[in-house]
């Protein structure tokens, strides 16, 4: 399909006048496609690969190459099957992880967009001292790599706050599905500074005259965030939660860290990493269960394509 | 095959997920109330601490504190009960292990972003004003919806190898024989497995350039691309005289987001070599020491040397953004 990528001429430009011109730049376009070809090919071919792998037998899988499929084409869902249903500690399991990833990532999405689009509020329209600096405090934030804070929080969460052998704050102890909470916690924090900004950037460019009219009307900073400026900055809103759902469902540093590593809370990624880890040549069960975990972050990124290209150029990207 | 998988073990977990949700909507309930509660004044202290309170106090539990004790940690020992001074500093730029994961870092930092941006470009370049426009560049941005680890399994398997008697299941090896070559076990060879890892990295990253540049390149006024064409220029001259030059700018934020990016990653060498055979990096290095060996304060040093690494990308990018702003 990407094979008639071909460079159409342009109207606006005026033709080539001389035979060479017209020579050089049939070249040129000839060039220019099969690059693009061949481009196009080196970045679709891998992920093909594995998708025709993962339904393909195991002993098809471990012995030929995916490519022999075109002269011998057999299919089966079996390994589908076996990665997600399976009860035997071997396979995949990867239901459970799937739960958890989904467990996992709704509130982590919900919770940092309602925080940022408080703050981000605060920060374009409300007049108080302090508002610039608290503005570029949090814009700062954006540059601590999250490895920094991640031994301090852990032990926040497993032994709380002391200072000199006075308990603050107790530990939160949490076990089985609480154990979600801390996750989300974590996701909720680190998200943060990107989100105010984001969201600051949009927001600050809605026309005062609007804010101010609402104001003399009598409306409350409630009632204005509800009725008139929410509405406006939805677009960015959905640009931030795909942001925000693709990190957190991508995400495998944070879930190894907060939610440890069995089907209790980890979710899909983690799976992945320590099958690739322990039983990297289980091709059947490694193809199946990353286009398990591949699938779902793709249907919401090619429905939603639109605004996550938005938020990218508007600056949107997490460190 | 035993697929009897209970549904009802996973109860508990969509109530947990149940719990959140009411949490979340209990929690903006709770904030427009007060909101609304609160006497509209020009002044409005009040509402701000509202708005920016639950955010603040976040961030200073999530990001702040922690960043001031991870540097304190820094200069205590493994298991943080005495202080050792810079010791962790110099262990971090003398012995051979660690030595080996700051090269690779540098290798990491100085190749993605220059591959990226470049491959980024170029087709962003071939395919703009082509029927297929939109349909070409989604391909390559693909890769970005995917997750490094789903990312890894899909390149391990390209680099996949058999002994030279099998088939071959790996693509890359198969291209190899199909040329009368050998396979090669390609992770398992320092320096050069780095550079295959890197390969992961630009294939995720290429479109996140394609679609900034392919932006940009939109942005540049028709007038200047005319009149570079009334003039006779050729299409590799129009490239660096005119495309180039015009879009620095976007050029610029690709270069300095995928230097950041890079600095920080995990994944994708977690989950293909492990930081075995001498392909650790500074993030995977300090995940290992701070959780799987209980060094926090060689782990803690990793993560100072991170942020100190951050910082003057991010003023310069900080700098550029005030220029551009300035310029308009």
């Amino acid at each position: 399909m990407t094979a008639t990528v071909t460079p159409t001429p342009q109207t606006s430009s005026p033709p080539p006048s001389t035979p060479q011109s017209r020579v050089r730049k049939r070249l040129t376009s000839r060039w220019a496609s099969l690059i693009a070809i061949v481009i196009a090919l080196l970045w679709t071919t891998p992920t093909f690969g594995l998708f025709l792998s993962s339904f393909r037998p195991e002993d098809q899988i471990k012995q030929t190459g995916w490519w022999t499929f075109f002269s011998d084409p057999v299919l089966t869902l079996e390994n589908y099957q076996s990665v997600l249903f399976s009860t035997s500690s071997s396979s995949g399991q990867m239901a459970s992880f799937l739960i958890n990833s989904l467990v996992i990532t709704i509130p982590s999405v919900l919770f940092p967009v309602a925080l940022a689009t408080f703050a981000a509020y605060a920060l374009s329209w409300l007049d108080f001292r302090g508002r610039d600096w608290i503005y570029i405090g949090i814009f700062a934030l954006q540059v601590v790599p999250l490895q920094m804070a991640l031994v301090p929080l852990l032990s926040f969460f497993s032994q709380g706050v002391e200072i000199f052998g006075l308990t603050v704050l107790p530990a939160w102890d949490l076990e089985g599905p609480a154990k979600f909470i801390q996750v989300w916690f974590a996701h909720t924090c680190f998200a943060l500074p990107v989100g105010v900004f984001l969201l600051h950037n949009f927001m600050s460019e809605l026309p005062g005259s609007l804010i101010e009219a609402a104001r003399v009307d009598g409306a409350t900073h409630g009632k204005i965030l509800r009725r008139i400026v929410l509405p406006l900055v939805l677009p960015a809103l959905a640009s931030f939660g795909i942001f925000q759902f693709l990190w957190v469902w991508n995400d495998l540093l944070v879930a190894l860290i907060f939610a440890g590593g069995t089907p209790d809370s980890a979710p899909m990624t983690v799976r992945l990493a320590q099958m690739a880890g322990t039983r990297g040549n289980e091709w059947q069960r490694l193809t199946a269960g990353a286009f398990v975990s591949i699938i779902v972050p793709l249907a919401v990124f090619l429905s939603m394509q639109r605004y996550f290209v938005r938020g990218l150029l508007a600056g949107g990207i997490k460190g | 095959m035993d697929l009897n998988f209970d549904f009802a073990a996973e109860q508990p977990k969509l109530v947990q997920l149940l719990i959140g949700v009411v949490a979340f909507f209990a929690f903006i309930g709770l904030m427009l109330l007060l909101l609304d509660r609160a006497p509209m004044r020009q002044r409005a202290r009040l509402h701000a601490l509202i708005l920016l309170g639950p955010a603040l106090i976040l961030l200073g539990i999530g990001l702040i504190i922690p960043g001031i004790r991870t540097t304190l940690l820094s200069f205590m020992n493994g298991d943080s009960s005495t202080w050792v001074g810079f010791e962790n500093y110099s262990w971090m730029f003398t012995q051979p292990e660690a030595l080996t994961v700051l090269r690779n870092t540098l290798i990491w930092v100085l190749v993605v972003p220059l591959l990226v941006t470049a491959i980024g470009l170029v087709y962003a370049v071939v395919v703009d004003n082509t029927r297929f426009e939109s349909l070409a560049k989604s391909l390559v941005f693909l890769p970005m919806a995917i997750s490094f680890v789903g990312a890894g399994i899909i390149w391990r398997f390209v680099y996949a190898y058999r002994p030279e008697e099998a088939d071959q299941i790996g693509l890359l090896n198969q291209i190899v024989v199909f040329f009368g070559g050998t396979p090669q076990q390609w992770l398992l060879e320092p320096p050069v497995n780095t550079l295959f890892l890197i390969v992961v990295m630009v294939w995720i990253q290429a479109g996140f350039a394609t679609v900034v540049l392919s932006a940009a390149i939109k942005g540049i006024p028709s007038e200047i691309v005319e009149a570079a064409r009334l003039d006779g220029a050729s299409p590799i001259q129009m490239f660096f005289r005119v495309t180039i030059p015009a879009i620095r700018p976007a050029v610029i934020v690709v270069v300095v987001t995928q230097c950041i990016g890079t600095l920080k990653l995990f994944d994708i060498v977690r989950t293909m070599t492990g930081g075995q055979f001498d392909t650790s990096v500074i993030a995977n290095e300090m995940y290992n020491q701070s959780f799987r060996y209980g060094e926090t304060g060689k782990g803690s040093a990793l993560a100072v040397f991170l942020f100190v690494l951050v910082i003057p990308i991010v003023i310069y990018q900080i700098r550029n953004l005030r220029q551009q702003r300035e310029a308009r």
